[in-house]
């Protein structure tokens, strides 16, 4: 490719220099003139019935402009969106909620009022002002207790708590655990519980929205991951058309998924724009944060695997259950559907799968998707199903999952789970992971240690993931993504991304593969994103879909625009187009490099139009949408080490080493990354994190003080190598890496902390005094 | 942005000052020191003391000298102050690696030794440090300086012997005996990284080798920080070995009053303190 170089290399982030220097603009730096500060007020309940409001007292304050509860919203704010209703019991309406609660709360920050003031300090005070008359519900916390009958119900008119029961027959699954087990092979069992997660962005929520009167627009500043998602559902749920809603998002302090959602409070600034005739904004407070915004997993799964002598598994049986919470977020509802069962097979060639699902509310704040979504969860099951067999048989996990894995020739692979795999090779990534950790040597230092009293343990968790959302029929709004190109002028290209990056480096690697499509330096490539109006229509970031899908909208379009250049080109050298190529942002014929024209002149010419050559449309400008054919599967192996103090149970992650395949890498600095920052929430719930609530609903966890986030000091230094298994689903062989490290990573110290107790399973978090029970009671 | 219920400030710049604030504004009073366990309390609106007095411009409380024979510390000195002095360092090396503990280097520049013991927080490591040390408060209100002794000080969760009119100004405490060492210990909830457990011992041998006098506090475990005076009945007169050390180290929870929250139970907290009792021993110990 000439000088190009862009592509594979470790540049460093064109985003950072802003952000690093406190140039950057997050929403709480929009002071728009007239501006009304909105505070909202919150259950208190895990679950009460709401007798009555009284916010006379609140609309009283001096400063205090509006106070409004649901009763005002009532057939003027639609719904919070949720993207796929599942049948039966949530397309009729179960789990669905306007912005504010009616009737009853059910759970712990459910907001009830909103007031609106002159600024923050009196819209907080004023909050206190409003009297709510509770009366106090039983409240179901307890998941798995959610389920039985006699359960408090959230929904009364429905009669359960369980929004959708998925539960295929079992009789020929029970044939293969008989057979199996006739034929010498052996059954084993787990109970999984992937606890709750704060997501806990550095920059909370917040919301500034705008109305201007005169042609009824609405401008709305969030921090999203979904700048257009939320403009359509947002102008359906104000009953505004699209081109009246304008959505914009700065710069965005961390998502991890939390921020794929349209939330109640979007809607209720909005409403208070449009009424009160000011601009509105609402910034979260870290309280709210744990409290109302959307907590990551929360599945309970049971697992049994039957497995032949040899450690070959030949069916495995799978409960999913789906802690939803009080309400439906956007996804909600399928992300152990759409994202956990399809994934339970892992990298195995397993025969026969059984799964079953029930999706289940709870007093609760409601899950939805966190960096992995539903792919941890099902890792952590075939991750975990392996290492109960290998412990059953006394194998080594390594040769246990080699026996196991779908084998490079049987690509694309279709698991019993129905999911097509495109591309893999797992058993170099296996052995690659092997290697960098010294594995035989761990084992011996292992040995040594026990020999001297130590609990030292040893993980491997070897992942596959599915990203890259999505083919059709993925989701209703459909999962494209968009791209606009426009050569300017002066030959800087500038590129319009529907996807929405919040710390991915987009504009960075979008620049990587513009520049060398076109042969140009970075600094002729801007990206821009976040902005409705610049950027028709878009899907935004999320499920590691950035570059894959994001980037080849761009890839695509600058092809089209490629073709327009050769044309104007071919004018310009007096030759065939057919002839004309283009290199190190030169366009010639073939055959004669010496003769050419720059990318520069062919941009001037093409903008300037006067010397244009007739029939040819002026302007150099192409939008592309790219609806990938199917998903991808990066994947790879993750090895850890953990120790335990026998006094005081506390565990340390003492060595980490990774192996991903994400396919073809843009940019290896920012693939390592992605993988470095993922692995540290991974870890993160497997040692640290854990939301916690007590029987009446309370959150226990609502601050850091209780909520224990991992910290930078508490981590050793982590050793990543790679391989690289193209995906045949997109031109550039991207598959995707934003999640890779939660997926890969949690069981990896699931595994070295059950192998250093010497017990099957412990469930996370690993904190102190839960294993210094286990070590005091083994 | 968590803010805190309407309050009036008042920004002392003399003790005294200082005083006759609290005088006038009573109990709706609280003072600001570096503000690092008032602030969250009250941006939690789980405290509202209408009136804050800020210490933070009073010049004179910030300081570690030797005093003859004694060493004093100013109330409003910073963690980052103790943990960076050399003075602490080669007398009290417990305290610098227990401030060194305490949050995250911003924390430690704006908390203070004050601060911290005046808050009484059961599970601040500061508080059974100066216990540990047996030091003099000074403090100052209306009728002049008096000196409360640590282990009078700190009288329940959140309560010392302060009254609501006075101001702590100084601690001050002996200089190192010869042949004594000093360590603290600590399970820190992985959360708050607070104490769960925390031990702070200084030791010190007779002329025979055994341990002539042994102050061991617990803090984390129980309602405050409280001293494990059966701990160091076991240890005076002892020759300190392994095992004599273990055997007193496991009286540590005698006598407390445990808590127990969803960090740590009250059976965890207890078996903590004799596991952190132990090492905070040993290493006191192994710094004679």
């Amino acid at each position: 490719m000439g000088i190009a170089a862009l592509v594979g290399s470790p540049i460093k982030r064109r985003e950072d220099p802003r952000l690093i220097t406190g140039q950057a603009t997050y929403i709480d730096d929009i002071k728009l003139v007239g501006m009304l500060h909105m505070a909202v007020l919150r259950s208190p309940y895990g679950h009460a019935r709401i007798n009555s409001i009284d916010v006379e007292a609140a609309r009283k304050l001096p400063g205090v402009h509006a106070v409004y509860t649901a009763k005002d919203l009532n057939g003027v704010v639609g719904k919070v969106p949720v993207a796929a209703p599942l049948p039966p019991h949530i397309t009729e309406g179960m789990g669905r909620r306007g912005p504010l609660a009616e009737g009853k709360v059910r759970f712990y920050g459910d907001p009830v009022a909103v007031v609106v003031a002159e600024d923050r300090y009196i819209a907080r005070d004023a909050t206190d002002l409003i009297e709510v008359d509770y009366e106090p519900l039983p409240a179901i916390t307890d998941v798995e207790k959610a389920m039985q009958p006699d359960a408090p119900l959230l929904y009364e008119e429905f009669g359960t708590n369980v929004g959708l029961p998925i539960h295929p027959p079992t009789e020929d699954i029970e044939k293969i655990f008989a057979d199996t087990v006739a034929n010498g092979g052996v059954v084993v069992k787990g109970r999984l519980v992937n606890q709750r997660l704060a997501p806990a962005a550095m920059e909370t929520r917040g919301v500034v929205a705008e109305f201007r009167k005169v042609d009824k627009s609405l401008t709305v500043w969030s921090s999203s991951q979904i700048p257009h998602l939320l403009r359509n559902y947002l102008a359906e749920q104000m009953g505004l058309p699209q081109h009246q809603v304008r959505v914009i998002v700065p710069e965005v302090g961390g998502g991890f998924g939390s921020k794929l959602n349209i939330y109640p409070e979007e809607a209720l600034a909005a409403y208070a724009a449009i009424k009160t005739g000011r601009p509105v904004k609402w910034i979260e407070d870290r309280s709210e944060n744990f409290a109302a915004t959307i907590h990551g997993r929360g599945q309970v799964n049971y697992v049994e695997a039957a497995a032949d002598k040899d450690g070959k598994i030949q069916g495995l049986k799978v409960q999913v259950i789906s802690d939803l919470g009080a309400y439906l977020q956007f996804f909600t509802d399928v992300i152990a559907i759409a994202f956990t069962m399809p994934m339970v097979s892992g990298c195995y060639d397993i025969p026969a799968i059984y799964c079953s699902c029930d999706i289940v509310f709870t007093n609760k704040a409601p899950t939805d998707a966190y960096r992995g979504a539903g792919r941890p969860e099902a890792t952590y099951v075939a991750e975990r199903a392996i290492d109960l067999v290998a412990r059953e048989l006394k194998k080594d996990p390594a040769d246990v999952r080699r026996v196991n894995f779908i084998k490079p020739e049987q690509f694309p692979h279709k698991v019993a789970t129905g999911a097509v795999y495109d591309t893999g090779n797992y058993a170099v990534a296996l052995d690659k992971a092997l290697e960098l950790a010294n594995y035989r040597g761990l084992r011996q230092e292992q040995e040594q240690k026990r020999a001297a009293g130590k609990l030292m343990g040893i993980g491997i968790s070897s992942y596959v993931e599915i990203c890259g959302l999505g083919p059709k029929g993925s989701a209703p709004f459909g999962t494209y993504e968009s791209a606009r190109v426009r050569v300017e002028q002066s030959g800087t290209v500038m590129v319009y991304t529907g996807s929405s990056p919040h710390g991915q480096g987009e504009e960075t690697t979008f620049t990587q593969l513009v520049g060398d499509e076109f042969g140009i330096p970075a600094e002729s490539v801007i990206v821009l994103h976040g902005d409705t109006d610049s950027t028709p229509e878009g899907r935004g970031t999320y499920g590691s879909r950035g570059t894959a899908v994001g980037g080849t909208a761009v890839f695509n379009a600058v092809q089209k625009l490629k073709e327009k250049m050769k044309l104007v080109a071919s004018h310009m050298l007096e030759a065939s187009v057919s002839d004309v190529e283009l290199e190190d942002g030169k366009f010639y014929v073939t055959g004669s490099p010496q003769k050419s024209v720059t990318f520069v002149e062919v941009a001037s010419t093409a903008n300037l139009s006067n010397t244009l050559a007739a029939g040819i449309e002026p302007g150099l400008e192409a939008t592309s949408f790219f609806e990938p054919s199917a998903c991808t599967f990066p994947f790879g192996t993750h090895i850890c080490v953990v120790e335990i103090d026998k006094d005081t149970g506390e565990a340390e992650l003492t060595k980490y080493y990774a192996v991903d395949d994400c396919g073809r890498q843009l940019n290896p600095m920012i693939v390592q990354g992605q993988i470095h920052g993922g692995i540290a929430q991974g870890v993160g719930q497997a040692m640290f994190e854990s939301v916690v609530y007590d029987d009446d609903g309370q959150l226990l966890t609502s601050s850091f003080m209780d909520y224990a986030m991992p910290m930078s000091f508490e981590f050793p230094q982590f050793e990543l190598d790679h391989t690289v298994t193209p995906t045949p689903i997109n031109p550039m062989g991207v598959k995707g890496v934003g999640e890779a490290g939660t997926i890969g990573s949690t069981p990896a110290v699931t595994a070295a902390v059950a192998d250093a107790l010497g017990v099957a399973h412990v469930d996370m978090p690993y904190l102190p005094e839960k294993l210094w029970k286990v070590i005091n009671h083994s | 942005m968590s803010i805190p219920a309407a309050f009036d400030y008042h920004s002392a710049t003399s003790v005294d000052e200082a005083i006759s604030l609290l005088q006038q504004y009573g109990d709706d009073a609280k003072l600001l020191a570096g503000g690092h366990s008032l602030l969250p309390t009250m941006k939690l609106r789980l405290a509202q003391p209408a009136h804050l007095i800020d210490l933070g411009r009073i010049s004179n409380l910030s300081y570690i000298r030797e005093d003859g024979g004694n060493i004093v510390v100013g109330a409003m000195t910073t963690y980052a102050t103790i943990e960076r002095s050399d003075l602490l360092r080669q007398q009290y090396p417990m305290l610098v690696e227990g401030v060194g503990t305490i949050g995250d280097p911003q924390v430690r520049n704006r908390g203070t030794i004050g601060g911290s013991v005046a808050h009484s927080d059961p599970s601040a490591d500061m508080p059974g440090m100066v216990l540990a040390l047996k030091a003099d408060m000074v403090v100052r209100g209306p009728e002049g300086e008096r000196v409360i002794k640590a282990d009078d000080f700190f009288v329940d969760m959140m309560e010392t012997a302060l009254k609501p009119n006075e101001v702590l100004t100084e601690l001050r405490f002996a200089s190192r005996a010869a042949r004594s060492g000093s360590a603290y210990s600590k399970l820190a909830n992985r959360a708050s990284h607070y104490a769960l457990a925390g031990c702070a011992a200084v030791i010190t041998l007779g002329d025979d080798g055994n341990c002539a006098s042994a102050s061991v506090v617990i803090t984390g475990a129980s309602t405050r920080a409280m001293r494990a005076t059966s701990v160091e009945q076991a240890l005076v007169g002892k020759k300190l070995d392994e095992a004599a050390v273990t055997a007193a180290a496991s009286h540590a929870a005698d006598g407390l009053e445990l808590v127990e929250d969803i960090h740590g139970s009250k059976q965890y907290r207890a078996q903590m303190t004799t596991v952190m009792a132990k090492r905070a021993i040993l290493k006191a110990l192994s710094r004679i």
